[in-house]
């Protein structure tokens, strides 16, 4: 039986606990549920949870210690090259699941009857030729240099793997049912069984909010380890003051990363002189002038930036506005002709960053008090010198957290950079030369081919490390501005 | 006494003083600013979304040739038994001159003009997909042998192009793969009925096709993919979210533990895609041992990703409930769990579904993560069913939409435009639902 299916077994027993327990509660007080400390329904729960979360709780850890002993029982039969070397190793154990699985596929496929399955492989070398024939039939590709020890490990896991699912099985149902008796026999009218449910729900509540913290430690981990990897075989020095990137997987690798924070900040930069002027004046706008209709039709409208999958700005800049720039600007100006460039990728991503910058600082001036506008308006100040000597600097420190916010979301952002902005690390001056950045490179260092022992590889988690706490620390910083500044008003 | 005017003073309060003139020319230019900006941003919006939708709506049609094929049992069935093993010898190059063989037929019979044309060439007007459907029609139904049927193929993808007006007599001058004579044969065919854009239904069901044949390409893995993904995403990523919203917003008492998780929740909502995706790689498949390019681990990575929001949504709705209620369901003898579970919580309901809808909009638009962990592979096979299917390599539509703008081909920035119309229609489709549901049940307390 598979595990989803012990799961869904389990789950029906579940609700046949669940009718049992509250049935057997109505029986303890005969029929007169006042006397009962609980709802029924209570009782019937109580029933559920004890038949399926012990039984859940032992076929999670069956199902995360029953693959390592197994690796414990097949290492010794595999040829003493593959115990030799962790790399030969992992790939000799892909090949016995594979075999494995293909013989059970083929079980299936009615290809070979279970006992010819069963008995397939008793003599090796004669049986590996047929195969690569039969589980070519099910579609299960063989490499063709396979050891002749794999196919008899292979018939090792099946076996393995028969018991163990069969233990499994026994084992789950014996839990399942241990705690149905004694959610059963423990079912008395004065059970305090509301409470015991509501215990184990707050239980559940409160795990389900850990779920953040456990990403973050997730995150900081995955990269932390990597980066460590990585700095192990590359020196940190060289790392954070290299002027040059230019990886090879060949080896003499120069992983210098200067070029590619030059990059970053160059696009976020020009993405931030688009964006926060227009930002800032459409949300003053919004705030100070337009009647409660236009704000009405014109915040959703363009908010609707801020809707659109980022991708569809990278198109844009790609098919767009790269183009545009270079035919109208650059060539003209002779300065390069280049389609993809910092210019078009900060260009697009300013874009895409007004609604963040307008709806942010919009709550920002909506929260400065009234009475500073009618205080200043009374003193005879037209409305663009009230916005401009009152609200505004009331409001500039929420605005600065706006700012940083958009900033990291800007040095964040991957696919607009990623079609728009070019694959080239320099350090260059010139706007509509094509640049890139670290996101670009985690991009290209983890997609395609790759070795998680060699440097270039392992550099996109320390370039991953850096993108994580630049845009956190502003995350941070941007936070405490806006906190701060809000409870200056409240 | 008369008080001479003041510099920049009026005489009468009737007629605006040049001070007063010039502040109101700074009122009135500050005005226009914010007018100005909001012209910008939504102009540039419109044109953006003008480029992609008129560069993308031709790849709902596609160019199709219509002629009767002779399905020569001599060439596909040599043994002329129609034994369906033996049949699959035959490959998509034997397909291929039988449908070239009864499209030079088929000109003959219309009598359109071939000169200057090597029949090899006329034959290069049909996609090389085209044969390889023909096999598969062929090898379902053996019966079709020696029968001669009405098919309608796929045209060559710079065919296609040249009726969309994406390939002209000057570009297939420079062009290795189309001459300027076959456009010229193309403009009889139209002409004489065989050649026309047909609605291209096969770019919904298809899957991606290899660099040579864009006109075969479809979004038919990478909707499922995407389909896959918002399942597992709405059914792992909600239920915790709301779980996690829940103890925040009713039952954490204030404490350390309380505060960390807020902070983590809201810093969490501001890290960079990219980041969940370097996660996904080394948790989930490096660690955890996950297959690559499943829809289950793009699925994982984009739960992490969408919880804060989901978590920050959800919150806002519990919280606008107001106390009354709670005091209501407490005074009558409810526990604090039956109060929230009975009462507050179905109250939400509506905001939380809402703030849930537009979470998982944004959850189907995130692309860079999803390169990570693998989506961006070449898949031609169908994911199976699920549940065994989430474990099948997939793709995903805005991952669709960046590979195919990567490739060479201008055919395919057309699909890749095209793609992003079918995203944009089910984001469209999403929102609205969201302002529907909660403009119904909106309440005000």
């Amino acid at each position: 039986m598979t595990a989803l299916m012990l799961l869904a077994v389990m789950l029906i027993l579940g609700l046949i606990a669940f009718f049992l327990g509250r049935s057997r509660s109505f029986a303890q007080v005969g029929g007169d549920i006042r006397k009962l400390h609980s709802l029924p329904s209570h009782y019937g729960w109580h029933a559920a949870l004890m038949t399926v979360l012990p039984a859940l709780g032992v076929l999670i850890l069956w199902l995360v210690i029953q693959p390592m002993v197994m690796q414990r029982q097949i290492t010794p039969m595999l040829s003493p090259a593959a115990q030799a070397d962790a790399t030969a190793f992992t790939l000799a154990m892909d090949d016995v699941r594979r075999v494995a699985d293909g013989l059970d596929r083929a079980v299936v496929a009615g290809v070979m009857t279970a006992p010819e399955a069963a008995a397939f492989g008793t003599d090796p070398t004669a049986d590996m030729a047929q195969l690569h024939d039969k589980l070519g039939e099910v579609g299960v590709a063989l490499g063709a240099d396979l050891a002749p020890e794999t196919l008899t490990a292979a018939q090792a896991y099946r076996d393995l793997a028969g018991t163990g699912a069969m233990a499994r099985m026994i084992v789950v149902g014996i839990a399942a049912l241990a705690g149905l008796i004694f959610a059963l026999r423990a079912t008395k009218a004065d059970l305090r069984a509301r409470n015991r449910v509501e215990r184990i729900l707050l239980g559940g509540l409160m795990l389900a909010s850990s779920i953040a913290i456990l990403t973050t430690i997730g995150i900081v981990w995955s990269m932390f380890s990597e980066s460590l990897a990585f700095f192990r075989q590359y020196p940190i020095q060289d790392f954070l003051f290299g002027l040059t990137w230019s990886p090879n997987f060949k080896g003499g690798s120069e992983l210098g990363f200067l070029p590619l924070l030059w990059g970053t900040l160059y696009i976020s930069i020009i993405a931030m002189i688009v964006a926060v002027p227009l930002g800032l004046f459409t949300a003053i706008y919004l705030s100070e002038y337009a009647t409660p209709r236009t704000r009405a039709l014109v915040k959703p409208a363009v908010e609707v930036i801020a809707g659109i999958p980022t991708v569809v700005f990278g198109l844009f800049a790609l098919i767009t506005v790269g183009p545009l720039l270079r035919d109208w600007l650059a060539e003209p100006l002779g300065l390069g002709n280049s389609g993809s460039s910092v210019m078009t990728a900060g260009l697009v991503i300013g874009i895409l960053n007004i609604p963040f910058v307008s709806s942010l600082a919009d709550d920002i001036l909506n929260a400065v008090p009234q009475t500073l506008r009618d205080g200043s308006y009374a003193l005879g100040a037209t409305s663009s010198e009230t916005v401009k000597q009152v609200v505004l600097p009331a409001a500039l420190p929420g605005i600065m957290g706006a700012v940083l916010m958009a900033a990291s979301r800007a040095i964040g952002e991957t696919m607009v950079v990623a079609m728009g902005a070019g694959a080239a690390a320099k350090l260059s001056l010139n706007p509509f030369e094509a640049m890139t950045t670290m996101t670009v490179k985690i991009v290209s260092q983890l997609t395609g081919d790759t070795d998680f022992a060699a440097p270039e590889t392992l550099v996109a988690f320390a370039l991953g490390m850096t993108l994580f706490v630049l845009t956190l620390g502003l995350n941070i910083a941007a936070l405490k501005i806006v906190r701060k500044y809000k409870e200056q008003y409240e | 006494m008369t008080v001479a005017p003041m510099k920049g003073r009026s005489a009468s309060i009737l007629t605006a003083a040049p001070d007063m003139k010039r502040r109101n020319r700074a009122e009135a230019r500050f005005r226009l600013y914010g007018v100005i900006a909001i012209a910008v941003s939504l102009s540039v919006l419109a044109f953006m979304l003008v480029t992609i939708f008129s560069d993308g709506i031709s790849s709902f049609r596609q160019a199709k040739l219509a002629f009767p094929v002779t399905l020569d049992a001599g060439v596909l069935d040599p043994k002329g038994n129609g034994n369906r093993d033996e049949m699959t010898k035959v490959t998509t190059v034997g397909y291929g001159k039988v449908l070239a063989k009864s499209f030079l037929a088929a000109l003959d019979a219309k009598g359109i003009d071939t000169t200057g044309l090597k029949d090899k060439e006329v034959g290069e007007l049909i996609s090389k997909e085209a044969a390889g459907d023909l096999r598969a029609r062929v090898l379902a139904d053996p019966a079709l042998l020696g029968q001669t049927i009405d098919l309608v193929v796929l045209a060559n993808g710079r065919i296609d192009g040249y009726l969309k007006g994406r390939v002209t007599m000057d570009s297939a001058k420079l062009d290795s793969n189309v001459s300027p004579e076959q456009l010229q044969l193309a403009d009889r065919l139209s002409a004489a009925g065989l050649l026309d854009l047909h609605w291209n239904v096969a770019f919904f069901t298809k899957p991606d096709a290899s660099d040579q044949r864009p006109e075969a390409a479809g979004l038919g893995v990478a909707i499922l993919g995407s389909l896959y993904m918002m399942i597992l995403v709405a059914v792992m990523c909600v239920p915790v979210g709301v779980a996690a919203s829940i103890y925040l917003e009713e039952f954490a008492p204030k404490n350390r533990w309380t505060d960390l998780i807020e902070v983590n929740v809201s810093n969490l909502a501001a890290v960079p895609s990219i980041v969940y995706g370097i996660l996904g790689l080394a948790v989930f498949i490096n660690f955890a041992g996950l297959p690559q390019s499943s829809s289950l681990v793009g699925a994982l990575v984009i739960s992490l990703r969408t919880l804060p929001t989901v978590i920050i949504a959800t919150r806002a709705s519990i919280r606008a409930v107001p106390p009354s209620i709670r005091d209501a369901a407490l005074g009558v003898g409810a526990s604090k769990m039956q109060t929230v579970l009975h009462h507050v919580l179905p109250l939400a309901m509506p905001g939380i579904l809402t703030g849930t809808i537009l979470g998982l909009a944004v959850a189907l638009g995130d692309t860079a993560p999803l390169l990570l962990i693998g989506m961006v592979a070449f898949v031609d096979n169908y994911p199976s069913l699920p549940v065994d299917g989430f474990l099948d390599p997939a793709t995903a539509l805005p991952v669709q939409v960046y590979s195919w703008a990567t490739r060479s081909d201008p055919a395919f920035i057309e699909r890749s435009n095209g793609a992003i119309i079918v995203l944009l229609v089910v984001l469209i489709t999403m929102n609205l639902a969201a302002v529907l549901l909660r403009r119904k049940f909106e309440r005000r307390w």
